[in-house]
């Protein structure tokens, strides 16, 4: 078995990297936005990873990568679907029969594994971004709050407001409509933190421990208090979410080795 | 694709009796003689052509509407005309065609639109949307629209239904008479009768070959080979056809000739192809050696009750029987069967945006099936044409992903 192995995962939103020693541990990684040149953010991508393990290419074993830009890593050994990545990656950190909860840039995904870590089923979700973090970077965009306050202000909100609108340029309008009602805007954010959870609920029933992966959840961990709370039962994520799918892939690379 | 795996010769013939048959119907409309009967893809289409009328399958026109892609840019037209996208994209596709007067019978088959109907026959044992669809060409060409209202979710077909449908049938023969200027004839409708159980005989022999490792043909070689089934049945010119190709496939079988060579996984497709990304997924389930080996579709033209002895009661049973109008419990032993036929390892389900009734995905079905067979099951979102309905990036993620799964437990 190789002793170093990396994971690119190719997200529509973001490229992620990771460098895993034989033991799973954490190398080095990076994040950044993917942009339109998934071949250019691959290759900058993994030399800050190299940079910040403070590894030469060469020594890396194996690489394989995921997500939408997947075939387009030239120096990529193989390649992997994001769902078996996700799915490996989660199982690594909690070996048990799971239900993987991915929430991405512009898909979400709910992976469930036995207890062997083996697939049993996946489901992805249909053409549409409401409930992904596209959804709540148009609802910051339209309210002109900046994005990366809406986990606390999610967490500091008294109540919840209840939004129905299917779609996301209507949920701004809906929204708006609220906020001249009078309804605070922390109880707003709650409520589109709470769209999102419900667009996953739809998809499949969240069965066993339940795992909560991807950059959506990274950025607001609040997402899993509320998800905890409407299944009466703790939901779990790993200790950096956004990096799953590559940690998935650098490990699906170790035991290709 | 195609050059690892020799091409079907039959195809060639295919093209040939297609040709000959968009040619007359361009004859007959342009003559005025014979006269010109549009009929529902599983609408009495024999007793049609037993009266003497030319037969069109508009729904033909609307597959090749989608598979040339045209479908894209009509579609919106006959929307602003009042059809909702959310309705069959065949009929919107083909709405918009005829307002446009834009048709890929031009480019095909040198044809200037597509036939006028002298009369119109429909059976909604398929949909709803066929009667709303030929009700527009009624109106626009002011012509006698007749049709076969059909029981729908049957679980076991009753003597009522089978009544009750030919009864509704041979009510139809006055007004074919009119139309037509000919008597109907039943020697020569036991006669059609006769040649369309010939055909749908040799089809469904075509569609189990599948059963055979590796399969000879899939689910994208059968689309396309069905066409005679769909629009040419009754004739002694699909009977032959049918005859070549299966030749040309028995000798495929003896020679080991596998139409996805190294096939790994085996597949069912239920629901209805995406026409205009036919290529695309051919070639996708073609690089994953994951053969699609059988579907509901394309079973769609098997015609098990035909009887020349008993035409309008075969004929009864055959619209009864379809797919389409049975209860989910006849739907999931239907696709058990084939399932265990053709060895299949997993289930791809289409659920078509504008095509309810032939989208099984919607009331757990898959659940159910998973459940039942120990397989894995998959929903694809698409639509028949209307390709605003179908991200090619999350099919792929998703057809991949599925196959990965398969290959991982196996």
């Amino acid at each position: 078995m190789a002793s170093i192995t990396a994971g690119i995962d190719i997200g529509a939103s973001a490229t992620k990297v990771a460098i895993l020693d034989r033991e799973g541990s954490l190398l080095g990684s990076c994040i950044r936005r993917s942009g339109v040149d998934f071949a250019g953010s691959a290759e900058i991508g993994f030399g800050e990873a190299l940079k910040q393990a403070g590894l030469e290419a060469s020594q890396v074993g194996q690489v394989f990568s995921c997500g939408y830009g997947r075939k387009n890593v030239a120096f990529a050994t193989d390649s992997r679907t994001e769902i078996a990545c996700h799915a490996a990656g989660a199982y690594h950190h909690f070996p048990r029969a799971l239900t993987v909860v991915d929430i991405g840039g512009q898909d979400n995904k709910v992976i469930k594994l036995d207890e062997k870590g083996a697939r049993v089923s996946f489901k992805m979700n249909r053409k549409c971004a409401a409930g992904t973090g596209a959804f709540l970077e148009e609802m910051a965009l339209r309210l002109d709050l900046d994005l990366a306050r809406f986990n606390q202000m999610a967490q500091d909100a008294k109540e919840e407001a209840t939004l129905g609108a299917f779609c996301t340029v209507f949920t701004a309008t809906e929204v708006l409509g609220k906020i001249r009602q009078g309804v605070p805007v922390e109880a707003l954010i709650r409520g589109l933190f709470a769209s999102v959870l419900k667009r996953v609920s739809e998809m499949d029933t969240l069965d066993n421990t339940v795992v909560m992966t991807g950059g959506v959840v990274a950025h607001n961990p609040y997402l899993k208090h509320m998800l905890a709370d409407k299944l009466g039962r703790e939901v779990l994520s790993p200790p950096r979410p956004q990096l799953t799918g590559a940690e998935g892939a650098a490990l699906l690379a170790m035991r290709n080795s | 694709m195609t050059q690892e795996v020799p091409p079907i010769k039959a195809t060639k013939q295919m093209r040939k009796i297609m040709a000959d048959y968009f040619q007359r119907l361009d004859r007959a409309k342009k003559e005025g003689s014979p006269k010109v009967a549009w009929c529902t893809s599983v609408g009495p289409g024999e007793l049609l052509l037993a009266m003497g009328f030319e037969v069109y399958y508009p729904e033909n026109h609307g597959a090749m509407l989608g598979a040339t892609r045209m479908a894209t840019d009509l579609i919106p037209v006959a929307n602003a005309a009042g059809y909702s996208p959310e309705v069959c994209s065949y009929l919107t596709s083909d709405v918009g065609s005829y307002l446009t007067g834009k048709t890929p019978l031009t480019k095909a088959y040198g044809m200037e639109s597509i036939p006028k109907a002298d009369v119109l026959v429909y059976n909604n044992n398929q949909c709803r949307e066929v009667q709303d669809w030929f009700s527009f060409y009624a109106r626009e060409w002011d012509v006698p629209i007749v049709g076969i209202q059909n029981p729908r979710m049957i679980g076991e077909v009753k003597e009522s239904h089978l009544k009750d449908v030919r009864s509704q049938m041979e009510d139809m023969v006055p007004v074919l008479e009119h139309v037509s200027g000919n008597k109907f004839d039943i020697d020569r409708f036991r006669e059609v009768v006769g040649l369309s159980k010939e055909c749908t005989a040799r089809w469904r022999k075509v569609l189990e070959s599948a059963a055979n490792l590796p399969t000879p043909l899939t689910f994208f070689d059968h689309c396309i080979h069905m066409a005679p089934a769909v629009v040419l049945r009754g004739t002694k010119a699909a009977v032959e056809y049918y005859d070549e190709l299966l030749t040309e496939i028995d000798e495929r079988i003896k020679d080991g000739v596998a139409a996805v060579p190294g096939e790994k996984v085996r597949l069912y497709w239920d629901g209805m192809p995406v026409w205009g990304r036919l290529r695309m997924l051919g070639d996708l389930f073609f690089e994953l050696k994951a053969p699609i080996v059988a579907s509901t579709y394309c079973n769609s033209w098997i015609f098990d009750p035909l009887d020349p002895k008993d035409p309008f009661g075969s004929m009864a049973s055959a619209a009864l029987e379809i797919f389409n109008v049975r209860d989910e419990n006849f739907k999931e032993s239907y696709i058990k069967e084939w399932v265990k036929l053709c060895g299949v390892q997993g289930l791809v389900f289409h659920d078509a945006k504008t095509c309810p009734y032939n989208s099984n995905s919607r009331f757990a079905l898959p659940n159910r099936m998973s459940k039942e067979l120990g397989i894995p099951t998959i929903i694809i979102n698409g639509d028949l044409n209307d390709l605003r309905c179908f991200s090619d990036e999350q099919a792929k993620t998703n057809i991949e992903a599925f196959v990965e799964q398969i290959l991982e437990n196996a």
